[in-house]
């Protein structure tokens, strides 16, 4: 058996198809798309259909609309920046608390700047109170930043609604998308989201690229200014070659949009079900009711998520965890923590996330080895005894905190 | 992914002595659920001898945890408690072939089980003597707690403090932000205000203004003055540096000690010529001795 890759929310395997429409921007029409040769007379045409192809695939009503960027980060950074910018009164920002760090991170930099940052909790199941979110909209917020669908679990917060809340008081809103978008259909022309921000490398292109959708009349001011491409809105030249490969992306993303909704979704499925059911204390974190088709994010209570995938590794299967261990960091993600999962159950956390490239092949090949690596760990574990958790395990095992 | 040894990884995936130690008598629990590590350690003493028969771990971790007990397990048996007691996790750390800064806790987290199993049979009580920050400094595995600590214990104001004290920060320097963050947060709770430029807590051996440059002979000097003041230090470490040659602006030196062949020796190197460049106000460039050899046999040639 190959190996099997179900770690899609990390990035994706490049589209054959979007390698071999890049490939002329790199050796033939590899001309400055501002220059006047035959070297650079198709680029223009390139990245005006990789625009519509775009276009087509999140439902805005102009290309213009389009704004080429390097990556998700930098759509994020350029809505949030933009938005202070252009209305230095507004002193607070609303976001959540599962936020990528991408928001996260940004926010807490301007915290420190004298930002006020409204960072909406989440219940157990990481699903959003609107009553209150409601109740923080004002005319001092700047922007609303809120994903709209969470990286970690795969659920989907409602923004359509929540943009139409913002607009209704005045403010500003911003969706990091690029977890949603290819995945589960839009149409931001009927929506008032004023910005969203899209990765390249969610859906099957490459790295490197992104968009910031903005809304037609939204007030902006640039991240990078020293250039007239993308209208003054983002000066650089552009990556003409990532750019085509973004739209032909799109392209095939919209064609498997029902693919990805039902075949992907029936892999998933079968996988979380059978997971749960062979596996004692384990359970699927997030809004099991509303989220990506592609997701599932499951709690292996009593062992820790960087030996689960160090094993699964082995077995040649590629997944992530939530686990602190992963990122070198002490805490578990703050997507666990946020949902109030027990720190037991937060360290061994693995997500798997699917593409239109997996198999219900590859899946009953999980499903094969997943008790034994789970069994395994728990054998080693010292909250775990023979075959169940110790009797209550937080004071069995009480260890002098280090 | 963590690059981790093929030792690491023979320890992970076949570890040796998994599992509660039957009629035990000596256990120690050490680690902390909410970072995600915890490690139960118990051993089989000889009461006559001393003699550790049996140990085994029950670990709830990542793999360079499991890694981290499993090979503790193997060092032990047929020590004495006092041999245990003189197990370093640098030991640890040495056994699996080196760990990544990040997972040097693991390794910490293993002597200290130890260390408590031990003091469990002796009948004593063992104390956890420091707590554990999140990673700041990769380049010398330095945590947030540390760097407060110091912060507080010795007034210190400047990133250039934090350095000189605990090293964090002088290997790649792409730390400095969130050491400012750390200074920013004690300073403020000391009702004080961080400046970047404040001078700093010890004159250092610095001398005010350069006007003409520096003679070789007190070159040498004020290099030996500096690399004494940066000892304390490295011998921390059970390192040391010693002066070998200066040519022109190039300081010839040998790193003794663990310093020698240790993966941070380069590391190391390069603090200490920023030091030095800080301190003499011109360039320096701080080169291993060996190099120095080949040097020379050109210049023979």
């Amino acid at each position: 058996m190959t190996d099997i890759y179900l770690d899609n929310n990390a990035t994706t395997k490049v589209d054959p198809a979007v390698v071999d429409v890049m490939i002329p921007y790199f050796l033939e029409q590899y001309g400055n798309p501002s220059s006047i040769h035959k070297f650079a007379d198709g680029v223009a045409r390139g990245l005006k259909q990789a625009r519509q192809q775009v276009q087509a695939l999140i439902g805005c009503e102009h290309d213009s609309e389009i704004i080429f960027t390097s990556c998700g980060t930098e759509s994020n950074s350029t809505a949030i920046l933009s938005a202070i910018k252009a209305q230095p009164n507004k002193k607070e920002i609303i976001t959540t608390t599962v936020e990528h760090p991408a928001i996260l991170s940004v926010c807490e930099y301007l915290e420190k700047e004298g930002y006020t940052i409204h960072r909406m909790p989440v219940d157990k199941a990481g699903r959003l109170n609107l009553e209150s979110y409601k109740k923080l909209l004002s005319d001092n917020v700047a922007i609303v930043s809120v994903m709209w669908a969470n990286n970690e679990t795969g659920t989907i917060f409602p923004v359509v609604e929540m943009a139409e809340m913002a607009n209704a008081a005045g403010v500003m809103f911003h969706t990091d998308a690029v977890q949603a978008v290819g995945k589960i259909p839009m149409m931001l022309q009927d929506t008032k989201i004023d910005m969203l921000s899209v990765s390249g490398h969610k859906l099957h292109a490459p790295k490197g690229i992104g968009v910031l959708y903005l809304r037609r009349g939204t007030r902006f001011r640039p991240l990078l200014r020293g250039g007239h491409q993308e209208r003054g809105r983002r000066a650089g030249t552009e990556n003409s070659a990532s750019i085509v490969g973004l739209g032909k992306a799109c392209e095939l993303a919209l064609e498997f949009i029902e693919y990805e909704n039902t075949k992907v979704k029936a892999m998933r499925d079968r996988l979380e079900q059978g997971i749960t059911e062979a596996i004692p204390h384990c359970f699927v974190t997030g809004d099991i009711y509303n989220r990506l088709p592609n997701t599932t994010d499951i709690a292996f209570e009593y062992i820790e998520g960087e030996s689960i995938l160090m094993l699964l590794n082995k077995a040649g299967i590629a997944a992530s965890s939530g686990s602190a261990c992963t990122s070198g960091s002490l805490e578990p993600s703050h997507v666990m923590r946020a949902m109030d999962i027990p720190y037991t159950a937060a360290h061994g956390t693995i997500r798997f996330s699917f593409s239109r490239y997996n198999s219900m092949a590859e899946v009953d090949e999980v499903l094969k080895v997943m008790p034994g690596i789970v069994a395994t760990l728990r054998k080693l574990s010292p909250y775990w005894d023979g075959a169940g958790p110790v009797a209550d395990p937080e004071k069995a095992f009480a260890p002098t905190y280090a | 992914m963590w690059d981790y040894s093929e030792k690491v990884k023979e320890h992970f995936f076949n570890p040796k002595n998994a599992g509660a130690v039957v009629d035990a008598n000596a256990t120690g629990e050490v680690g902390s659920i909410s970072c995600g590590d915890a490690l139960r350690l118990t051993l089989k003493v000889e009461d006559e001898t001393e003699v550790i028969l049996e140990a085994g771990f029950q670990t709830f971790g990542c793999g360079s945890a499991i890694a981290s007990s499993s090979v503790l397990t193997e060092i032990i048996k047929g020590m004495t408690l006092d041999e245990a007691l003189k197990v370093t996790n640098q030991d640890i750390a040495d056994q699996l072939e080196g760990l990544p800064p990040e997972k040097m806790h693991c390794s910490v987290m293993g002597r200290e089980a130890l260390q408590a199993a031990i003091a469990n049979y002796r009948g004593e009580e063992w104390k956890d003597d420091h707590e554990e920050g999140a990673l700041i400094c990769k380049c010398f595995a330095i945590d947030a707690v540390m760097i407060e600590e110091m912060v507080w214990a010795n007034k210190l104001r400047t990133v250039e403090d934090v350095t000189n004290f605990t090293k964090a920060g002088g290997g790649c320097a792409s730390c400095h932000e969130d050491i400012e963050a750390i200074l920013e947060k004690v300073l403020a709770e000391k009702g004080e205000k961080f400046d970047p430029t404040a001078a700093p807590v010890e004159a250092p051996a610095k001398i005010a203004a350069v006007k003409a440059p520096l003679t070789n002979l007190q070159r040498i000097k004020k290099i030996e003055e500096v690399l004494e003041s940066l000892r304390p230090a490295l011998m921390a470490d059970g390192g040391d540096v010693e002066l070998v040659e200066v040519i022109g602006n190039t300081a010839y030196v040998n790193m003794t000690g663990a310093c020698n062949g240790c993966q941070m020796a380069a590391m190391t190197i390069a603090g200490i010529q920023q030091r030095l460049m800080e301190v003499m106000g011109e360039f320096i460039k701080v080169v291993p001795a060996s190099e120095m050899a080949k040097l020379v046999n050109i210049e023979v040639a």
